[in-house]
């Protein structure tokens, strides 16, 4: 069985037909529909497109940027089963950034949600033309034709054909309106764990990242920045630094001032050599305690309703039993392995931008912006990140660099140095908490009121509306109320991996934890029995990762906590298994994930993915904390904002629901469970409720 | 500006340069070999490791006069076709995710594997916990550790 699909007319555009370049088909990604014909001809340029040569490589350009979570591999393992590619030939590059088509972000865990049908379809119209080539090359009946690795095969004549030969005859077919996608039971490459296409270059040092790239004549430049956020040069003498041998040019920029020169070294010897006086501004005396005591003052304040179902408040009145909790979470930063970078140039009316980037729809907006030039004058080339965990969705970074290259003239890149980039981050913003709940008689929870409070920002949304976030309350409750108040903090925040997730979910699990031992009820059986109808799939998740982890059968000395979330329309639930000794330390020994994200393209992928999520959020669980004294952020480095270590890590099992479902997120899912799933084990292994964030070891002390 | 040679890759350098220059720069900038990268420039994260005589260094806060005299080996210097049983191990073990500290994970873990053969889990935690990694890739650097010095 095999599943009809029509193509609309301009989806896909045979780009190539001139002979000896083989077939080359083009589309964009998302697809869009009211392209036409004519549109299509004139001046369309695609951001994907594979193509077959005639010696039967196929190479397939992607529009979505490389940063670990694996989609230059994921994506065209897609394209190559419907093709019927042979995968050893499967070849992948960067494509370009077309402001044609507005933004081209990686994020919310969307790349293969949102390319799976598009491109299943482009490899089955590849398909086709090339099974239709062969069939008129043999005079024979397409239908008793089909194709299998990277070949036309003919079975009643025992022919075959490689597509390398048939590419010059398919390029001169029309592309079909119609064609045919496999029966998921015929999979042969979706489902299986492939080999990341780029490992190769991962271990030998040949991979290209964002810091690694180079331009004939550019110079590097690092950035004196203002320590207080909102800051600006009151005056600079640069006299020290121009005199550093190798040092070419101090400039002011928006963001503070240059100092550019030969090779980074000399740079950053310039910089040492500067000297700034700055206008600290309003910001001065900002700490991380004005920032708690804001949002504490704020959640007394009625906020914003973001959910009301019966009359929590009542219902609350009513209970048996109360509880009432304050939760706090920090600020963090992104903390990627390769810092912040761009390299841009600028000359003859143009401005070229190379950059490590989540979103080069940002960087070439933010390239209008500063140099005046048109749309089409500016071009954005999308290099390798090193990490990304969304701080290379924005642009402060790019304009660095087109700031520089517009003011000099001469090709540059600018390079963060490790402290800039934890002190001038875009935070997972920091939040307060007040929770509320109420059980009957019989243990069952009848009221639940949590004020939300945080700092006014776009990422920071825990409506349910919002696209990015998840379920807010996925247990059956009768009386809910959720309300939010945002205050101006001066703090620059953006969205981290999983976004406003990490914070709800924390809250949550952790909640309805208290409420679980408050009711002399396992905390498993708690959650299964409230669990709505209407999310069967969480409970899928919560099930599978019980059974994996041995709910309940636990070694001597060590303790299980459970916690499970849905986001970016997966699910996940995870159960830590730590032990904490009289000093307050913590052993996490064990993390069992189980995922449901539907259809799984790359099993190992997922694994993967799941890993290093886990991994990023018990960094932040137990380590992570941006503060401020004297307005300035107080960590530098990872001796300060410390990361997980290979003597920290737990055994990770990552167990997949079998799922016909589409496919959906799994790069965020796994992080919001992470830290209530060990905080709940530290509370059964030590009595002592987490309710701020990092854990402080120094509360787990015994004896 | 001083005169200092060193052996970088089995290729002989000379160069004239600042000799506070750290290494890391002189191998990245003047020599353009980008595969150790920098990462913290405080010897906090091992991202710039390479390898000195054998031994494990960070680059990122080595004055390049140390090293005069001595042979220098970067990632691109372990192997000429990906032969080291370190980098099979880590392609078969699928370790990288986005791969920016892999390089300096690799060369840590290859001076641990001249040393010891076979080294335990705890030898693995003790050397690699000098290494950090953002994405998460420790169980699976563990594994490929193992399965290389099954192979040596």
């Amino acid at each position: 069985m095999t599943a009809k699909t029509t193509i609309s007319r301009g989806d896909f555009l045979k780009v190539s037909t001139a002979a000896g370049t083989g077939l080359a088909l083009a589309f964009h990604l998302p697809l869009l529909d009211k392209l036409t014909a004519a549109q299509a001809l004139d001046g369309f340029e695609p951001n994907v497109w594979v193509s077959i040569d005639t010696s039967g490589t196929v190479a397939i350009t992607m529009h979505r940027s490389e940063l670990g979570q694996k989609v230059w591999t994921t994506l065209p393992m897609i394209l190559a089963e419907e093709l019927e590619a042979d995968w050893s030939r499967v070849q992948v590059k960067q494509g370009h950034f077309n402001p044609a088509y507005g933004g081209q972000s990686t994020g919310g865990s969307a790349s293969v949600r949102t390319s799976y049908d598009k491109l299943r379809r482009a490899g089955a119209t590849a398909r086709e033309m090339l099974i239709t080539a062969a069939a008129q090359t043999w005079d024979v009946d397409r239908s008793s034709c089909r194709a299998e690795n990277g070949a036309v095969i003919h079975d009643p004549t025992n022919r075959k054909l490689s597509y390398g030969e048939l590419v010059e005859t398919a390029a001169r077919l029309p592309v079909p309106e119609e064609v045919s996608l496999k029966d998921p039971k015929d999979f042969k490459i979706i489902g299986k764990s492939m080999k990341s296409l780029n490992a190769a270059s991962m271990v030998d040092g040949s991979a290209l990242f964002g810091t690694d790239f180079k331009l004939p004549g550019m110079l590097t430049a690092v950035v004196f920045r203002c320590p207080v956020f909102g800051g600006k040069v009151a005056s600079y003498d640069d006299s020290g630094a121009r005199a550093v041998p190798g040092v070419r040019h101090v400039t002011q920029i928006s963001s503070g001032v240059a100092v550019v020169a030969d090779d980074t070294w000399s740079a950053l010897q310039g910089r040492e050599a500067l000297k700034v006086t700055w206008d600290e501004g309003p910001n001065a005396s900002l700490s991380s305690e004005d920032i708690s005591r804001t949002l504490a003052d704020a959640a007394q304040s009625e906020g914003t309703a973001q959910r009301e179902e019966g009359d929590a408040q009542a219902a609350l009145d009513g209970a048996a039993k109360k509880l009432d909790a304050v939760y706090e979470v920090p600020y963090l930063d992104h903390a990627t392995m390769e810092p912040l970078n761009c390299t841009a140039r600028m000359g003859n009316g143009s401005c070229e931008i190379w950059v490590s980037t989540q979103n080069p729809g940002e960087a070439h907006e933010a390239a209008m912006e500063i140099t005046g030039l048109s749309a089409e004058a500016i071009k954005v080339h999308t290099l390798l990140s090193g990490g990304g965990f969304g701080r290379r969705l924005a642009d402060d970074f790019v304009r660095d660099a087109v700031e520089v290259a517009k003011v000099l003239d001469v090709p540059v890149k600018v390079i963060r140095t490790r402290d800039e980039n934890i002190q001038h981050g875009l935070y997972r913003p920091a939040s307060y908490h007040h929770i509320q709940g109420g059980l009957d008689r019989k243990g069952q929870p009848v009221a639940w009121i949590h004020h939300v409070s945080g700092p006014a920002d776009s990422s920071f949304s825990v409506s349910a509306d919002s696209p990015n976030y998840g379920i807010d309350m996925a247990y059956a409750i009768p009386n809910v109320y959720v309300d939010m108040t945002t205050s101006d903090i001066p703090v620059p925040t953006g969205p981290w991996r999983s976004v406003a997730n990490t914070q709800i979910a924390f809250v949550n699990e952790s909640f309805i934890d208290e409420l679980a031992h408050a009711a002399g009820k396992d905390p498993y059986e708690f959650r299964r029995t409230l669990i709505k109808e209407a999310h069967p799939r969480l409970l899928g998740v919560l099930d599978l990762a019980a059974e994996k982890a041995g709910w309940g059968k636990r070694r001597r000395g060590r303790y299980q906590g459970i916690a499970v979330h849905g986001c970016f329309r997966s699910y996940a639930a995870l159960v830590a298994e730590v032990s904490v000794n009289r000093r307050g330390e913590i052993k996490v020994h064990k993390m069992v994930c189980a995922i449901d994200c539907g259809t799984v393209i790359n099993p190992d992928g997922v694994k993967s993915q799941v890993e290093g999520g886990i991994v990023l959020a018990l960094t932040a669980a137990l380590h992570g904390a941006i503060t401020l004294k004297n307005g300035r952020v107080q960590q530098s480095n990872f001796h300060n904002y410390k990361l997980l270590t290979m003597r920290e890590m737990p055994v990770v099992e990552a167990h997949i629901l079998p799922s016909n479902e589409p496919p959906t997120g799994v790069g965020e899912p796994p992080v919001p469970p992470t830290p209530p799933a060990l905080t709940n084990a530290i509370f059964a292994a030590t009595g002592k409720r987490i309710r701020r964030l990092p854990v402080d070891t120094g509360e787990l002390k015994r004896g | 500006m001083a005169q200092i040679a060193f052996t970088i890759n089995g290729q002989p350098k000379s160069l004239e340069l600042d000799p506070a220059t750290r290494l890391l720069w002189v191998i990245r900038d003047t020599l353009g070999l980008t595969g150790t990268k920098y990462s913290c420039g405080m010897s906090l994260c091992g991202s710039c490791t390479v390898h000195k005589d054998g031994e494990a260094i960070r680059s990122c806060t080595t004055p390049v006069s140390a090293v005069a005299g001595s042979e220098i080996t970067t990632i691109e210097g372990l192997s000429a076709d990906l032969s080291h049983p370190l980098q099979r191990a880590w392609i078969e073990e699928e370790v990288s995710q986005c791969g920016y500290c892999q390089p300096g994970q690799i060369m840590i873990a290859a001076a641990l594997l001249a040393k010891k053969r076979r080294p335990s889990d705890r030898d693995i935690d003790t050397t690699m916990s000098r290494a950090l990694c953002r994405c998460g890739t420790y169980q699976r650097i563990r594994r490929a550790i193992h399965r290389a010095a099954r192979e040596v």
